[in-house]
């Protein structure tokens, strides 16, 4: 069955493209992945890879001509085929999908290959399972992807839009969202390298300067890198942030982390991290304030019913973020522990979203970087991400005004003010001091 | 009660003992009886190469075979014009197939599963049809045939036709409702059917004697007041005299009938079953009146036969036998695409 | 623990009860003196003696009737259709009168009987004689219908339909009397209504009941040698159907391919994928796949009577397209 080869969004700012070359000419057989031909966008010139199999029938579009998004270019099919209805139904296409939809969202978006009709399966015993031959096709502009995908799209906030999907006919699948999840946290709202490892190689200066060539390069924005811009765009600008800083005495935390790695001195999981000291910690004053653990939802607020506690991690690409679960009713050590596992399945490329989505609270810490102090941008669904700076030696004008040197660690709480009001983060953050300052705390 | 030859001595009811005539236009006696001979025969040799060729796996399924039981459709086949009458069968059905002309290449093919098959490889063995031959099946339901034939004779009636339907089935389904409301439905309607009873004695594996309430059949087509005969089924003569007499009442009076051939089938149920609810006695007491043995024995004494021509008969029969699976070997599997084909007009 | 074959199973279950239960009979075309069509009655008849087990004449839906009226009155009948093809002859009994007594009696008469014998195809058997009938039978309220796929469940489960105070269609498999498995010595019952992991899987579920198990299974070693991890659901009983295993398996793999060797329309398959999607619709990555016949009666000739059915290969074909590989 003949199929129509539609212009597709090569840029996620395109809504035209001028055909460069085709690599194929009528009567080529095309499979998938080929390139057929090359496409200028308003950006580049970018290469088009078939998604159709078959014979190419007819170019609709030659070379030097324009199509926008969505209109058909070129007809795949079996040789000999009738494609006539075909053309004739490929030029009043050509309208409607001119206009497509949000001008301001150019129609963009692969989910115009939904356009493609599925071959549909031969009834009869070629096909394996049975599936209705005449599936109704879904109408241009609609998006099409699996009930899981949206939900987890939604869950997310992850505009769908500027997915392409990997399933049949551009359906949006799991796998896809978990990918765009996955590149989100990479660039997260934290917008930080992690407290673990190595600094990601790509951030290591090359010494041939900014770019290879000297000149000026165009990066073409991939549609990951658009929802993390969006991600962060509609956390910073519609959750209006403030900031608290507290100077936090860290020398009885150090001090009880190490009296407690002496008593597990063989422990294959290794030494406790200061992390982990430091969830436990922040776990046990979000019980105290409910609201900072909880998430503006337009209409109402969300009060978590469990506190998960994500911490941002480097890895290669980037950094994301795993989330301890339900942290307030974990000790410290199976809080480490926790960590470390998903830590470990960072390293491996292994966290699956389920295990680095949804925290109701986050931590971000650059010690590591020497950093003593920054903002962070607060990651939805949560109201409230805790910036920690490197703990480090300080002067410090003890209560009696005699000066001694401490172990002292910067904290910047960011706050939602829709959700958490001045005077209670205030609290919040105070109380924190003092759960980290006086352990003993915890227990009164 | 004993078996034997239990029920193949009686003749009770209209069946003649010894009036058979030729009907064939034009044929003698002896040329009537020959063809006779030559088709018990022809369903003999064939069944043997279907059973032989079940061995080597060409055939599969339930193959039911009819040897012993040639005498019932072929006298009973004989005394019909398929041009206006009908015959419908249960599974057991080469036999009836073969009595009515259909090709044994066409037939061999089906067992084989093949394209040309008489039913396109779709049916095999217990669905063989042809319709031009007025052959209407090969039904692998017990009895669910019956009303069907009815049914057919129901038609003829309505379009005032001369045809009547002969509707075979075996001992063991005769017990089904479906049998008893057709005999009942093609009185009440007075319907040109006459339903022939092959009772070989064993449904499967059970004795007849074990589940019916009579012996004697042609009772159960009294109590419709349907004239009915126990008669004996070995003999081709007897069989084809009586149900003669069947059909010229249905064409003449529109009136259904009844006949019962006691038979016997020498093979088991089906080719898996090993028969070993009965004595070889037994089977070679009736192997004794094989239906070709009597006939052979009846021509060969009034001198319309002699061995010399017998021989020369089995030959061509087990030729045919020899070019049907030939013809199935050489005919193509079905196409894939025929699935869907033939699931509605 | 010993080994035996699925028609041993069932007659072993057979032969406790009515050790057990002087009111169990069992009654069909050649389970006495032929010991079964496909010998699962083997022994019953010397042991037992001819007024429990009971040679029928063909007369389906007689003793299908008088089984009913038995059970009204207190027997425990095992009905054993020699096929359940043949069952479309008694039909009306079990609609009309084994699956309606106790609601149109106001919950006085109970119908204490199971019905039994193989269902779907077996070879070679063409139209009338391989046909799957647990899509008409699961579509009556007032019935149980089960389908065990292992010695093990065949014997737990039949004991427990003959216990049953509720008609049970006991659904086996021609292909299946010869299946070997693992039974143990001691007594056991297995309850009607609990279906059953038979493999762990995190990437699709397989969801099958009876001889498809099989081929199922296979398909799920077939897929994990090429990297993917199948979970694989028994069924074992469609009614009552056991949901929440359904549903736990398919929240967890997103993905669900069912395999009912019957005809798809209107099917059980069909059913069960309208209640996947229904109940897991925010779970689901993929439509709902099924592997059914194809919409054709069963031709005679053995290649394209294999091309209807289900397959290893059709069976990880679909678990493929669903995970989009």
């Amino acid at each position: 069955m003949a199929e129509q080869v539609l212009m597709l969004a090569l840029s996620p700012t395109m809504e035209e493209g001028t055909i460069v070359t085709w690599h194929k000419k009528e009567g080529d057989s095309v499979a998938q992945s080929d390139i057929i031909c090359e496409v200028e966008t308003d950006k580049a010139t970018m290469e088009y890879e078939a998604v159709n199999e078959g014979t190419l029938l007819k170019i609709l579009v030659a070379e030097g001509g324009k199509a926008k998004v969505g209109e058909p270019i070129a007809v795949v099919g079996e040789p000999g085929e009738d494609i006539s209805g075909m053309l004739k139904e490929a030029e009043q296409k050509a309208e409607p999908a001119a206009q497509a939809p949000g001008a301001s969202e150019p129609a963009a978006s692969p989910e115009s290959a939904a356009l493609q009709v599925e071959a549909a399966p031969a009834a009869g015993p070629t096909g394996a399972a049975v599936t209705t031959p005449s599936a109704p096709q879904v109408p241009a502009g609609q998006l099409k992807a699996s009930p899981l995908a949206r939900k987890m799209a939604t869950e997310h906030s992850i505009d769908m839009r500027v997915l392409r999907g990997s399933g049949p006919a551009g359906r949006i699948v799991k796998r896809d969202i978990e990918k765009a999840l996955r590149q989100v946290a990479s660039y997260g709202p934290a917008a930080a390298v992690g407290v673990q490892g190595p600094i990601a190689p790509a951030f290591i200066p090359s010494a041939a300067g900014p770019t290879a060539s000297g000149k000026d390069e165009r990066i073409p924005v991939s549609g990951i890198r658009k929802i993390i811009a969006q991600r962060l765009a509609e956390s910073k600008f519609s959750a209006p942030h403030y900031y608290l800083r507290i100077d936090v005495d860290a020398g009885e935390m150090m001090a009880a982390r190490q009296r407690l790695n002496a008593r597990l001195p063989k422990d294959p999981a290794g030494k406790v991290s200061p992390n982990a000291f430091l969830i436990k910690f922040v776990s046990e004053t979000l019980k105290k304030y409910p609201v900072v653990n909880s998430s503006w939802q337009t209409d109402e607020i969300l009060r978590f019913g469990k506190i998960d506690i994500a911490l941002a991690v480097a890895q290669e690409d980037g950094l994301i973020t795993p989330v301890v679960r339900g942290c307030g009713s974990k000790g410290i050590v199976q809080i480490d522990r926790e960590l470390k596992n998903l830590i470990d399945k960072v390293r491996s490329n292994k966290l699956t979203p389920e295990e680095y989505s949804g925290a109701t609270f986050t931590i971000s810490s650059l010690g590591t970087s020497g950093i003593l102090e920054f903002t962070a941008i607060i990651n939805p669904p949560g109201s409230a991400i805790l910036a920690v700076g490197r703990i480090h030696k300080a002067p410090v004008v003890g209560d009696d005004g005699t000066i001694g040197v401490r172990s002292q660690m910067m904290l910047t709480l960011s706050c939602d003010h829709r959700v958490i009001d001045g005077a209670v983060g205030a609290a919040f953050l105070s109380d924190l001091k003092a759960f980290i300052e006086y352990p003993i705390d915890l227990l009164y | 009660m004993g078996k034997g030859k239990a029920g193949v001595t009686s003749a009770a009811g209209t069946a003649p003992e010894k009036k058979t005539t030729s009907k064939t236009p034009g044929g003698s006696e002896k040329a009537f009886r020959t063809e006779l001979l030559r088709q018990m025969l022809l369903i003999r040799r064939f069944e043997e190469k279907s059973a032989q060729m079940y061995g080597l796996r060409k055939i599969g399924g339930f193959c039911h075979l009819y040897i012993g039981q040639e005498a019932v459709a072929v006298g009973a086949v004989a005394a019909l014009d398929l041009k206006d009458d009908y015959v419908l069968t249960a599974y057991r059905d080469h036999g009836h197939a073969l009595a009515c002309g259909m090709d044994p290449k066409a037939m061999m093919a089906e067992l084989y599963g093949r394209q040309a098959g008489c039913s396109r490889g779709k049916g095999g063995s217990m669905h063989m049809f042809d319709v031009d031959k007025h052959m209407l099946g090969g039904n692998g339901i017990v009895g669910a045939h019956i009303p069907v034939a009815t049914g057919v004779a129901l038609k003829i009636k309505y379009k005032k036709e001369n045809g009547v339907v002969l509707c075979f089935f075996g001992d063991g389904a005769i017990h089904q409702g479906s049998f008893h409301e057709s005999l009942n439905l093609a009185k009440i309607w007075n319907l040109p059917i006459v339903y022939i009873c092959e009772n070989n004695q064993y449904g499967m594996g059970t004795d007849f004697r074990r589940v019916s309430s009579v012996t004697d059949f042609s009772k159960m087509g009294l109590s419709y007041d349907i004239p009915g005969s126990q008669m004996d089924g070995m003999d081709v003569l007897k069989v084809h005299a009586a149900v003669k007499e069947a059909a010229d009442r249905a064409r003449k009076e529109h009136q259904p009938s009844f006949i019962e051939a006691v038979t016997y089938r020498y093979k088991g149920h089906s080719m898996s079953d090993p028969a070993t609810y009965r004595t070889k006695e037994e089977l070679g007491e009736y192997k004794s009146q094989d239906p070709i043995l009597i006939l052979k024995a009846q021509m060969l004494k009034s001198k319309q036969l002699n061995n010399e021509e017998f021989d020369k008969i089995d030959a061509g029969c087990k030729r045919i036998g020899n070019e049907a699976v030939q013809f199935a070997e050489d005919s193509p599997q079905p196409a894939i695409e025929m699935l869907y084909e033939d699931v509605v007009v | 623990m010993p080994v035996i074959a699925f028609r041993q199973a069932l007659k072993d279950a057979m032969d406790e009860e009515m050790a057990r239960d002087q009111n169990v009979i069992l009654m069909g075309e050649e389970v006495a003196q032929y010991n079964g069509a496909y010998k699962v009655s083997q022994g019953l008849l010397d042991k037992y003696g001819p007024e429990r087990i009971i040679d029928t004449p063909i007369t389906e839906e007689g003793f299908t009737g008088v089984g009913i009226g038995a059970a009204l009155v207190g027997l425990r009948p095992i009905v054993e259709w020699m096929t359940v093809n043949f069952s479309a002859q008694a039909f009306d009994q079990v609609l009309n009168n084994a699956a309606k007594m106790l609601y149109m009696s106001g919950g006085q008469l109970k119908v204490p009987i199971v019905f039994r014998g193989p269902n779907g195809p077996a070879e070679y058997l063409a139209s009338q004689h391989s046909q799957s009938f647990q899509a008409f039978y699961s579509h009556i309220p007032g019935i149980k219908v089960v389908a065990p796929s292992t010695p093990h469940d065949a014997k737990g489960m039949l004991k427990s339909a003959i216990r049953d105070d509720n008609p049970v269609i006991f659904l086996e498999g021609e292909m299946m009397y010869a299946w070997k498995g693992e039974v143990p010595d001691e007594e056991y019952l297995i309850p009607l209504g609990k279906a059953e992991v038979k493999r762990t899987g995190e990437e699709v579920t397989l969801i099958s009941f009876s001889r498809s198990m099989q081929m199922v299974l296979e398909a799920a070693e077939v897929l994990e040698k090429e990297g993917y991890s199948a979970e694989v659901l028994d069924l074992r009983s469609l009614r009552p159907l056991d949901e929440e295993a359904v549903f736990a398996s398919v929240v967890k793999t997103n993905r669900c391919v069912i395999i009912d060797n019957d005809w798809p329309m209107a099917s059980f398959g069909s059913y069960l994928g309208w209640l996947i999607s229904k109940n897991c619709f925010d779970s689901l990555d993929a439509p709902v796949e099924l592997v059914a016949m194809e919409d054709v009666p069963m031709p005679y000739n053995h290649t394209l009577e294999l091309a209807v059915q289900p397959s290893m290969e059709k069976i990880v074909t679909a678990a493929k397209r669903v995970m989009y590989v």
